[in-house]
């Protein structure tokens, strides 16, 4: 396999990842706090869906984006008060969520733009309709510069901006949830409730900010989805990124610079069974896609397993918080 | 599904029941809905062409959930609707167990050609045939001696469009490169544009100028990446020419609208049980010539497909299906 061949699968890797670390982080964020979350798929999916729509409407990407993490964050905000506030099935409340999401935006996609369920391309709605691919400076002349420069100009350089926001997001979010007060006491709420509430913070507060972030970094996966992979919306798009979100979640075992790690390396799963190619001339053998695509659940499952290590949740996960009387 | 959904169904069902109708002709749709800018639609397109020229009107249901297939069937049925059209493959079964009940109901199937009911008229399109134009366009329009198929869930139907359009291609240049890519083996496979993009991208990098999408919702992705990086691609089913002005070459058109006008405008007297097969001759599959791709079909592109369909109608040329021996003697999946 020659540089460039290997360098194209990671630029594609990369892409793959995004939406993926997103979500993973979304998770993270929502269950270190207690609050399991299997609706990222559906939040994802409403917000690629509102981001899309509102940009064609406006004309104007951030809006779009804008308005996709807001939609996001309302079905968080549902989330929330079903699980948090009136103390139902976490469970139960994501797999709403997933139906509600699905069935919502094919029925406002249908009552505003009459196309079966789509938004119209992005493409007809001007320069701004949706994030395109930033050339890094000096990219051009580092193209000429030999193999680093081939790195910088075609994997580092030319992604949108989305992209560069995502990876910023892993660091923040450790130096959120591990050197700052309110990181320890979320990471608390969600391994001793009731530890906090005796402290004299409010647990319900702590979950609710939490499930606000997720909500938030939710809606950036869908408006990268839409507008910035693709330009619309179309239906059902998500297409499970958001469960295999979460089995790069409990694959890195709830931890962000982990999750980069793991979503980095289904992103890259996903890319090679792309290029089946390339896979043949390096294994020799004819690799079936399906195993390549199969993977990260069978990783997921091997780690829960227990083979590489435990993997063990934050222990008040899934369980309303009751104030003892 | 959504429960508004469900509902909606459950309302337009109960509608029927009321409103019985004497030999009113009835369209039933498949999943993917009457707006999927492509099968279900292209069918929504014949009837509305036959009720605007007839004056006349006719019933339509959408199944929005397998359960219900044989229960609105049945209702159609049953409300008295005749000729009934119900599409897709996926409800073979469902006319298998509802047809032989009504034996004086009249129906018509699209997609499948292999039941034997005498009330049953069942239309398949020969889509390889279809393919095989659009591959050799494909190949003349290519540059670089590299094109591309993008196929969405992996299924032999999806296998007879790239079979088709491989063999189109080698005959125009037998050392044509094609690089086929599935999207996947699920049915999430018809609905991930970022996928379909992506593999696009990657057939680019393998050299492809020429992509030619059969893959539904995904293919909107294949499309779309193929005109942001400046690559020609191939509409499928409907017309998809339209969607980006002067970067799709062509589109491979299955005349969904024209089977479903037939099977209406014959009615009830006119009604043939057996199988019809939509092919070249019949302008029942076709290439798609208007004036958004006017201008990347040169008039000698025009006149060699015109030949090669000629050819293929007067049975000098044989374009092999891949479900007869399910498997593809030029492109191997």
């Amino acid at each position: 396999m020659d540089f460039l061949t290997l360098i194209q699968i990671l630029d594609s890797s990369v892409r793959l990842a995004i939406p993926l670390l997103f979500a993973c982080l979304a998770g993270l964020f929502s269950e270190r706090a207690g609050i399991f979350d299997i609706g990222l798929e559906g939040k994802m999916l409403m917000a690629a869906f509102f981001s899309a729509a509102v940009a064609a409407l406006t004309g104007n990407v951030w809006i779009g984006c804008l308005a996709g993490i807001g939609s996001a964050v309302s079905l968080s905000a549902i989330h929330g008060i079903a699980s948090i506030t009136f103390r139902g099935n976490q469970l139960i409340s994501g797999v709403a969520i997933n139906f509600l999401a699905a069935g919502l935006t094919v029925l406002v996609a249908e009552a505003w733009f009459s196309q079966g369920g789509r938004t119209p391309s992005l493409s007809g709605f001007g320069e701004n309709a949706r994030f395109n691919g930033i050339t890094l400076p000096f990219a051009e002349q580092a193209a000429e510069g030999g193999m680093l420069g081939q790195v910088y100009s075609e994997l580092i350089s030319g992604h949108s901006i989305l992209v560069y926001v995502g990876f910023l997001t892993v660091p923040l979010t450790w130096y959120l949830l591990f050197r700052t007060r309110f990181g320890l006491r979320l990471r608390a709420v969600g391994e001793n409730p009731a530890a906090v509430d005796t402290a004299g913070v409010s647990v319900v507060t702590l979950r609710f900010a939490a499930v606000g972030i997720c909500g938030v970094l939710c809606g950036l996966a869908g408006a990268y989805l839409s507008t910035g992979l693709q330009a619309g919306f179309v239906k059902d798009m998500s297409s499970g990124r958001g469960f295999i979100a979460l089995a790069a979640l409990i694959f890195a075992k709830w931890r962000p610079w982990y999750a980069l790690a793991a979503c980095l390396l289904f992103g890259f799963l996903q890319a090679l069974s792309l290029r089946p190619d390339a896979v043949e001339r390096i294994t020799q053998m004819d690799v079936p896609g399906q195993l390549l695509d199969a993977l990260p659940y069978i990783l997921t499952v091997v780690i829960l397993a227990g083979f590489v290590g435990k993997a063990i949740p934050p222990r008040a996960g899934g369980e309303p918080y009751v104030k003892e009387r | 599904m959504t429960l508004v959904k469900k509902f909606l169904g459950a309302v337009a069902a109960v509608g029927l029941t009321a409103g019985a109708a004497s030999a009113e002709p009835a369209l039933m749709y498949d999943l993917g809905g009457k707006f999927d800018k492509s099968f279900n639609e292209a069918a929504y397109n014949g009837a509305k062409r036959w009720a605007e020229e007839t004056g006349m009107s006719y019933r339509e249901i959408e199944v929005t959930a397998e359960p219900q297939r044989v229960e609105f069937a049945t209702r159609l049925a049953e409300a008295g609707f005749n000729p009934i059209v119900v599409l897709g493959f996926q409800n073979a079964a469902t006319v298998e167990e509802v047809a032989p009940k009504y034996p004086d109901t009249s129906f018509a199937i699209i997609d499948v050609s292999w039941l034997d009911i005498p009330n049953l008229q069942q239309i398949s399109f020969a889509e390889h045939e279809g393919s095989y134009l659009v591959g050799m366009l494909a190949a003349m329009a290519s540059e670089s001696g590299t094109i591309g198929f993008v196929g969405g869930m992996d299924v032999p139907l999806i296998r007879h469009f790239g079979c088709g359009y491989a063999q189109g291609a080698k005959a125009v240049n037998p050392d044509i490169n094609i690089v086929a890519n599935m999207t996947g083996t699920t049915p999430t496979a018809w609905n991930d544009p970022v996928k379909g993009g992506e593999l696009t991208k990657a057939q680019i990098s393998q050299g492809a100028d020429v992509v030619y999408a059969a893959a539904g919702g995904t293919g909107v992705g294949v499309l779309q990446t193929a005109a942001d990086e400046g690559i020609l691609s191939i509409g499928v089913d409907s017309n998809q020419n339209y969607l980006h002005p002067g970067q799709v070459l062509t589109s491979m058109l299955k005349r969904v609208d024209q089977a479903v006008y037939d099977v209406f405008a014959a009615g009830v007297e006119g009604f043939e049980p057996g199988v019809r097969v939509m092919g070249l001759e019949n302008e029942g599959v076709g290439y798609a010539l208007d004036e958004f791709n006017a201008a990347l079909i040169t008039p000698e592109m025009q006149e060699a497909v015109d030949a090669a369909k000629a050819s293929i109608i007067a049975g000098d040329t044989e374009v092999v299906a891949y479900y007869t021996n399910d498997s593809c003697p030029v492109l191997e999946f």
